[in-house]
Protein backbone atom coordinates (compact mmCIF):
# COMPACT_ATOMS: atom_id res chain seq x y z
CA UNK A 1 0.00 0.00 0.00
CA UNK A 2 1.70 2.90 -1.28
CA UNK A 3 2.08 5.85 1.38
CA UNK A 4 -0.47 8.44 0.52
CA UNK A 5 1.78 11.46 2.17
CA UNK A 6 4.09 10.48 -0.74
CA UNK A 7 3.61 10.50 -4.65
CA UNK A 8 5.86 8.62 -7.24
CA UNK A 9 7.26 10.21 -9.80
CA UNK A 10 9.02 8.07 -12.91
CA UNK A 11 11.38 10.36 -14.78
CA UNK A 12 13.06 9.66 -17.59
CA UNK A 13 16.83 9.92 -17.19
CA UNK A 14 19.14 9.96 -20.46
CA UNK A 15 23.27 10.72 -19.98
CA UNK A 16 24.46 11.07 -24.05
CA UNK A 17 27.52 9.14 -24.11
CA UNK A 18 27.07 7.46 -20.94
CA UNK A 19 23.86 6.13 -20.80
CA UNK A 20 22.95 3.43 -23.81
CA UNK A 21 19.32 4.81 -23.39
CA UNK A 22 17.02 6.44 -21.73
CA UNK A 23 15.88 5.16 -19.28
CA UNK A 24 12.71 5.86 -16.46
CA UNK A 25 14.11 6.43 -12.77
CA UNK A 26 11.17 5.96 -10.19
CA UNK A 27 11.20 8.62 -7.27
CA UNK A 28 9.41 9.45 -3.96
CA UNK A 29 8.44 12.64 -3.06
CA UNK A 30 6.68 14.05 0.31
CA UNK A 31 3.11 15.36 -1.36
CA UNK A 32 1.77 18.67 -0.03
CA UNK A 33 -1.21 20.63 -1.11
CA UNK A 34 0.40 23.15 -3.49
CA UNK A 35 2.94 20.83 -5.00
CA UNK A 36 3.75 21.52 -8.44
CA UNK A 37 6.59 19.38 -10.56
CA UNK A 38 9.07 21.59 -10.28
CA UNK A 39 9.10 21.56 -6.93
CA UNK A 40 9.20 17.82 -6.59
CA UNK A 41 12.02 17.66 -9.09
CA UNK A 42 13.60 20.24 -7.05
CA UNK A 43 13.01 18.37 -3.72
CA UNK A 44 14.51 15.33 -5.53
CA UNK A 45 17.06 16.94 -6.70
CA UNK A 46 17.96 18.58 -3.04
CA UNK A 47 17.34 15.21 -1.34
CA UNK A 48 17.77 11.92 -3.52
CA UNK A 49 19.41 12.32 -6.85
CA UNK A 50 21.65 15.53 -6.90
CA UNK A 51 22.38 14.72 -9.96
CA UNK A 52 19.02 15.09 -12.02
CA UNK A 53 19.24 17.21 -14.38
CA UNK A 54 16.44 20.00 -15.58
CA UNK A 55 16.03 23.80 -16.63
CA UNK A 56 13.78 26.05 -14.53
CA UNK A 57 14.16 29.86 -13.53
CA UNK A 58 11.17 31.90 -12.29
CA UNK A 59 8.81 29.45 -10.91
CA UNK A 60 6.04 31.51 -12.37
CA UNK A 61 5.05 30.69 -15.47
CA UNK A 62 7.02 33.59 -16.96
CA UNK A 63 10.37 32.33 -18.07
CA UNK A 64 9.46 29.20 -20.51
CA UNK A 65 12.04 26.89 -19.03
CA UNK A 66 10.38 24.41 -17.73
CA UNK A 67 8.13 22.60 -20.39
CA UNK A 68 8.57 19.10 -19.90
CA UNK A 69 6.29 16.34 -20.96
CA UNK A 70 4.23 15.38 -18.04
CA UNK A 71 1.99 12.39 -18.26
CA UNK A 72 2.78 12.35 -21.93
CA UNK A 73 1.23 15.99 -22.44
CA UNK A 74 3.76 19.35 -22.83
CA UNK A 75 3.44 21.22 -19.87
CA UNK A 76 5.35 24.16 -17.62
CA UNK A 77 6.62 22.10 -14.65
CA UNK A 78 5.78 25.10 -12.61
CA UNK A 79 2.25 25.39 -13.10
CA UNK A 80 1.47 21.99 -13.00
CA UNK A 81 0.31 20.63 -9.55
CA UNK A 82 0.22 17.22 -8.59
CA UNK A 83 -2.76 17.49 -7.05
CA UNK A 84 -4.82 18.25 -10.83
CA UNK A 85 -2.75 14.73 -11.82
CA UNK A 86 -4.39 11.46 -11.88
CA UNK A 87 -3.89 9.41 -8.88
CA UNK A 88 -0.72 6.76 -9.24
CA UNK A 89 2.61 7.66 -10.80
CA UNK A 90 3.55 11.03 -12.35
CA UNK A 91 6.13 10.14 -15.76
CA UNK A 92 7.92 12.90 -16.06
CA UNK A 93 10.06 13.35 -19.78
CA UNK A 94 12.08 15.96 -21.83
CA UNK A 95 9.49 17.32 -24.28
CA UNK A 96 9.11 15.50 -27.29
CA UNK A 97 10.27 16.52 -30.87
CA UNK A 98 13.83 17.69 -29.57
CA UNK A 99 17.39 16.20 -28.81
CA UNK A 100 18.02 15.21 -25.17
CA UNK A 101 21.00 16.86 -23.74
CA UNK A 102 21.00 15.38 -20.48
CA UNK A 103 17.54 14.24 -18.54
CA UNK A 104 14.90 16.65 -18.73
CA UNK A 105 17.67 19.01 -21.05
CA UNK A 106 16.78 19.21 -24.15
CA UNK A 107 18.76 21.22 -26.80
CA UNK A 108 17.55 24.46 -28.26
CA UNK A 109 19.78 25.58 -30.52
CA UNK A 110 17.47 24.59 -33.96
CA UNK A 111 14.74 26.45 -32.06
CA UNK A 112 16.95 29.78 -31.71
CA UNK A 113 17.65 29.63 -35.19
CA UNK A 114 14.73 29.56 -36.09
CA UNK A 115 13.71 33.05 -33.75
CA UNK A 116 16.79 34.65 -35.64
CA UNK A 117 15.86 33.59 -39.05
CA UNK A 118 12.46 35.41 -38.93
CA UNK A 119 13.85 39.22 -37.90
CA UNK A 120 12.78 39.13 -34.20
CA UNK A 121 12.91 42.68 -33.50
CA UNK A 122 11.04 45.73 -34.95
CA UNK A 123 12.71 47.25 -38.54
CA UNK A 124 11.99 50.92 -38.26
CA UNK A 125 10.31 52.17 -41.75
CA UNK A 126 13.38 54.80 -41.65
CA UNK A 127 15.91 55.84 -39.38
CA UNK A 128 14.89 57.94 -36.15
CA UNK A 129 15.89 60.42 -34.27
CA UNK A 130 15.63 61.06 -30.44
CA UNK A 131 14.90 64.46 -31.16
CA UNK A 132 11.93 63.11 -32.95
CA UNK A 133 10.26 61.58 -29.38
CA UNK A 134 9.22 58.13 -28.80
CA UNK A 135 6.90 56.25 -31.08
CA UNK A 136 3.24 56.63 -29.87
CA UNK A 137 0.51 53.56 -30.88
CA UNK A 138 -3.25 53.71 -30.17
CA UNK A 139 -4.94 51.00 -28.22
CA UNK A 140 -5.90 49.64 -31.76
CA UNK A 141 -2.49 49.41 -32.79
CA UNK A 142 -1.10 47.51 -29.68
CA UNK A 143 -3.86 45.19 -29.67
CA UNK A 144 -2.94 43.98 -33.50
CA UNK A 145 -0.08 42.43 -32.15
CA UNK A 146 -0.11 42.41 -28.11
CA UNK A 147 -1.19 39.06 -27.41
CA UNK A 148 1.73 37.38 -30.37
CA UNK A 149 4.24 38.87 -27.71
CA UNK A 150 2.75 37.14 -24.85
CA UNK A 151 4.86 33.98 -26.14
CA UNK A 152 7.49 32.71 -23.48
CA UNK A 153 9.63 30.45 -26.30
CA UNK A 154 8.74 27.67 -23.92
CA UNK A 155 8.67 25.21 -27.26
CA UNK A 156 5.35 23.31 -25.75
CA UNK A 157 3.86 24.13 -29.22
CA UNK A 158 7.49 22.51 -30.88
CA UNK A 159 6.65 19.23 -28.52
CA UNK A 160 3.51 18.83 -29.08
CA UNK A 161 3.08 19.79 -33.23
CA UNK A 162 3.27 16.58 -35.07
CA UNK A 163 4.36 18.51 -38.65
CA UNK A 164 7.71 19.70 -36.38
CA UNK A 165 7.74 16.07 -34.92
CA UNK A 166 8.15 14.92 -38.95
CA UNK A 167 10.53 17.39 -40.10
CA UNK A 168 12.84 18.80 -37.82
CA UNK A 169 13.35 22.04 -40.38
CA UNK A 170 10.10 23.29 -40.11
CA UNK A 171 9.78 26.66 -38.74
CA UNK A 172 7.35 25.77 -36.16
CA UNK A 173 4.72 27.61 -34.49
CA UNK A 174 6.46 29.74 -31.89
CA UNK A 175 8.65 31.36 -34.34
CA UNK A 176 5.62 32.11 -36.86
CA UNK A 177 3.79 33.75 -33.32
CA UNK A 178 6.86 35.70 -33.18
CA UNK A 179 7.06 36.91 -36.82
CA UNK A 180 3.37 37.83 -36.43
CA UNK A 181 4.55 39.76 -33.17
CA UNK A 182 6.89 42.39 -35.43
CA UNK A 183 4.78 41.75 -38.95
CA UNK A 184 1.44 43.29 -36.88
CA UNK A 185 3.47 46.15 -34.90
CA UNK A 186 2.82 49.49 -36.29
CA UNK A 187 6.77 50.57 -36.03
CA UNK A 188 7.48 47.45 -38.08
CA UNK A 189 8.15 47.57 -41.55
CA UNK A 190 9.98 44.55 -42.48
CA UNK A 191 7.14 42.52 -43.01
CA UNK A 192 8.26 41.60 -46.56
CA UNK A 193 11.81 40.01 -45.62
CA UNK A 194 9.78 38.12 -42.99
CA UNK A 195 7.32 36.65 -45.48
CA UNK A 196 10.60 36.05 -47.39
CA UNK A 197 12.27 34.13 -44.33
CA UNK A 198 8.74 31.51 -44.56
CA UNK A 199 7.69 31.29 -48.08
CA UNK A 200 9.40 27.56 -48.91
CA UNK A 201 7.77 24.44 -47.90
CA UNK A 202 10.12 24.35 -44.34
CA UNK A 203 8.22 27.92 -43.65
CA UNK A 204 4.73 28.00 -43.08
CA UNK A 205 3.96 25.59 -45.82
CA UNK A 206 4.98 22.56 -44.08
CA UNK A 207 1.63 23.06 -41.07
CA UNK A 208 -1.43 20.84 -42.09
CA UNK A 209 -3.36 22.76 -39.27
CA UNK A 210 -3.99 20.73 -36.72
CA UNK A 211 -3.97 23.31 -34.47
CA UNK A 212 -2.71 21.69 -30.92
CA UNK A 213 -0.14 24.28 -30.75
CA UNK A 214 -2.62 26.73 -29.62
CA UNK A 215 -4.43 24.20 -27.52
CA UNK A 216 -0.90 23.26 -25.30
CA UNK A 217 0.11 27.09 -25.45
CA UNK A 218 0.47 27.94 -21.30
CA UNK A 219 -0.10 31.43 -22.60
CA UNK A 220 -3.02 31.47 -24.80
CA UNK A 221 -1.02 32.79 -27.69
CA UNK A 222 -2.45 30.92 -30.40
CA UNK A 223 0.47 30.45 -32.53
CA UNK A 224 -2.23 28.46 -35.10
CA UNK A 225 -3.75 31.65 -35.81
CA UNK A 226 -0.41 33.35 -36.76
CA UNK A 227 0.38 30.61 -39.00
CA UNK A 228 -2.84 31.32 -40.53
CA UNK A 229 -2.48 34.21 -41.10
CA UNK A 230 0.54 33.99 -42.81
CA UNK A 231 -0.23 31.19 -45.17
CA UNK A 232 -2.91 34.07 -46.39
CA UNK A 233 -0.01 36.36 -46.11
CA UNK A 234 2.62 34.15 -47.88
CA UNK A 235 -0.46 32.99 -50.76
CA UNK A 236 -1.21 36.58 -51.73
CA UNK A 237 2.29 36.97 -51.75
CA UNK A 238 2.90 34.35 -54.27
CA UNK A 239 0.76 36.16 -57.02
CA UNK A 240 1.74 39.77 -55.79
CA UNK A 241 5.06 39.29 -55.70
CA UNK A 242 4.80 39.61 -59.68
CA UNK A 243 2.85 43.18 -59.55
CA UNK A 244 5.37 44.40 -56.68
CA UNK A 245 7.75 47.28 -57.68
CA UNK A 246 11.20 46.00 -56.01
CA UNK B 1 14.26 29.02 -44.09
CA UNK B 2 16.65 33.07 -44.14
CA UNK B 3 19.28 33.37 -46.32
CA UNK B 4 19.54 34.38 -49.93
CA UNK B 5 15.99 32.82 -52.18
CA UNK B 6 18.25 29.73 -53.71
CA UNK B 7 18.50 28.22 -50.28
CA UNK B 8 14.97 28.80 -49.90
CA UNK B 9 13.12 28.40 -52.61
CA UNK B 10 9.21 29.56 -53.11
CA UNK B 11 6.96 26.29 -51.91
CA UNK B 12 4.35 25.90 -54.57
CA UNK B 13 1.47 25.03 -52.07
CA UNK B 14 -0.29 28.68 -52.14
CA UNK B 15 -2.03 27.22 -55.53
CA UNK B 16 -3.76 23.94 -53.61
CA UNK B 17 -3.99 26.13 -50.64
CA UNK B 18 -5.78 29.02 -52.44
CA UNK B 19 -8.08 26.51 -54.05
CA UNK B 20 -8.63 24.54 -50.87
CA UNK B 21 -9.58 27.92 -48.96
CA UNK B 22 -12.09 28.91 -52.42
CA UNK B 23 -13.53 25.66 -52.42
CA UNK B 24 -14.22 25.46 -47.92
CA UNK B 25 -16.14 28.78 -48.92
CA UNK B 26 -17.98 27.43 -51.82
CA UNK B 27 -19.31 24.79 -49.98
CA UNK B 28 -19.88 25.94 -46.65
CA UNK B 29 -22.18 28.76 -48.69
CA UNK B 30 -23.63 26.58 -51.43
CA UNK B 31 -22.84 22.82 -50.46
CA UNK B 32 -25.91 22.79 -47.93
CA UNK B 33 -28.42 24.14 -50.18
CA UNK B 34 -27.48 22.57 -53.54
CA UNK B 35 -27.89 19.27 -51.52
CA UNK B 36 -31.13 19.97 -50.24
CA UNK B 37 -32.73 21.43 -53.31
CA UNK B 38 -31.10 19.12 -56.05
CA UNK B 39 -30.92 15.75 -53.50
CA UNK B 40 -34.43 16.51 -51.60
CA UNK B 41 -36.93 19.14 -52.68
CA UNK B 42 -36.51 18.41 -56.40
CA UNK B 43 -37.08 14.80 -56.39
CA UNK B 44 -39.81 15.10 -53.48
CA UNK B 45 -41.46 17.80 -55.95
CA UNK B 46 -41.61 20.26 -52.34
CA UNK B 47 -42.03 23.99 -53.30
CA UNK B 48 -39.79 23.52 -56.53
CA UNK B 49 -41.20 24.05 -59.94
CA UNK B 50 -41.67 20.78 -61.65
CA UNK B 51 -39.52 22.28 -64.71
CA UNK B 52 -36.87 22.37 -62.25
CA UNK B 53 -35.32 18.88 -62.67
CA UNK B 54 -36.04 18.66 -66.72
CA UNK B 55 -33.67 17.90 -69.46
CA UNK B 56 -33.93 21.17 -70.95
CA UNK B 57 -34.07 23.38 -68.16
CA UNK B 58 -30.34 21.62 -67.07
CA UNK B 59 -29.59 22.10 -70.50
CA UNK B 60 -30.15 25.11 -70.84
CA UNK B 61 -28.75 26.61 -67.53
CA UNK B 62 -25.27 24.47 -68.75
CA UNK B 63 -25.26 26.48 -72.12
CA UNK B 64 -25.60 29.85 -70.41
CA UNK B 65 -21.88 31.33 -69.93
CA UNK B 66 -22.54 32.25 -66.35
CA UNK B 67 -24.49 28.81 -65.63
CA UNK B 68 -21.07 27.40 -67.00
CA UNK B 69 -18.72 29.62 -64.70
CA UNK B 70 -20.87 28.12 -61.38
CA UNK B 71 -21.13 24.68 -62.81
CA UNK B 72 -16.73 24.78 -62.91
CA UNK B 73 -16.71 26.64 -60.05
CA UNK B 74 -18.95 24.20 -57.68
CA UNK B 75 -17.64 21.40 -58.94
CA UNK B 76 -13.84 22.02 -59.45
CA UNK B 77 -13.47 24.00 -56.39
CA UNK B 78 -15.48 21.52 -53.65
CA UNK B 79 -13.06 18.81 -55.68
CA UNK B 80 -9.92 21.04 -54.67
CA UNK B 81 -11.03 21.27 -51.01
CA UNK B 82 -11.72 17.75 -50.73
CA UNK B 83 -8.08 16.83 -52.37
CA UNK B 84 -6.49 18.91 -49.96
CA UNK B 85 -8.31 17.82 -46.89
CA UNK B 86 -7.41 14.32 -48.24
CA UNK B 87 -3.70 14.61 -49.32
CA UNK B 88 -3.17 16.71 -45.80
CA UNK B 89 -4.76 13.79 -43.40
CA UNK B 90 -3.41 10.89 -45.45
CA UNK B 91 0.27 12.62 -45.85
CA UNK B 92 -0.13 12.94 -41.91
CA UNK B 93 -1.27 8.82 -41.79
CA UNK B 94 1.95 8.18 -43.88
CA UNK B 95 -0.57 6.19 -46.10
CA UNK B 96 2.16 6.39 -48.92
CA UNK B 97 4.59 7.78 -50.74
CA UNK B 98 4.19 11.50 -51.63
CA UNK B 99 3.77 11.48 -55.05
CA UNK B 100 1.34 9.01 -54.93
CA UNK B 101 -1.06 10.60 -52.36
CA UNK B 102 -0.87 13.45 -54.88
CA UNK B 103 -1.69 11.79 -57.86
CA UNK B 104 -4.94 10.31 -55.90
CA UNK B 105 -5.66 13.57 -54.64
CA UNK B 106 -4.49 16.67 -56.28
CA UNK B 107 -4.51 14.68 -59.44
CA UNK B 108 -8.33 13.67 -59.47
CA UNK B 109 -8.90 17.05 -59.03
CA UNK B 110 -6.99 18.02 -61.96
CA UNK B 111 -8.70 15.45 -64.36
CA UNK B 112 -12.14 16.85 -62.55
CA UNK B 113 -11.63 19.86 -63.37
CA UNK B 114 -9.99 19.08 -67.15
CA UNK B 115 -12.77 17.13 -67.71
CA UNK B 116 -15.70 19.57 -66.46
CA UNK B 117 -14.44 22.63 -68.55
CA UNK B 118 -13.78 19.97 -71.60
CA UNK B 119 -17.57 18.83 -71.18
CA UNK B 120 -18.87 22.29 -70.47
CA UNK B 121 -17.31 23.51 -73.74
CA UNK B 122 -18.64 20.38 -75.87
CA UNK B 123 -22.10 20.94 -74.70
CA UNK B 124 -21.98 24.01 -76.44
CA UNK B 125 -23.56 27.81 -75.66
Amino acid sequence: MPDPAKRELRILRYQPGVDAAPAFGTFWVENAENLSVLEALQSIKDTLDGSLAFRWSCRMAVCGSCGMMINGAPKLACSTLLRDLPPGPVTVEPLNNFPIERDLVISVGGFVKKIESIYPYIIPKEPRTIAQGPYLQTPAQLAAYESFSDCINCMLCYAACPQFGENPDFIGPGAMALLQRYNGDSRDAGRQKRLDAIHGEDGVWSCTAVGICSEVCPKSVDPANAVNQNKTNSAFDFFLRFLRKE
Amino acid sequence: MSGPARDNPRSISPIFWLLFGAGGMVSALFGPALILITGLLAPTGTGIPESFLSYDHALAFARNPIGKLVLLAVIALFFWHGAERLFLTLKDMKAGPSLVLKLGTYGVAAAVTLATIGLLLAIGF
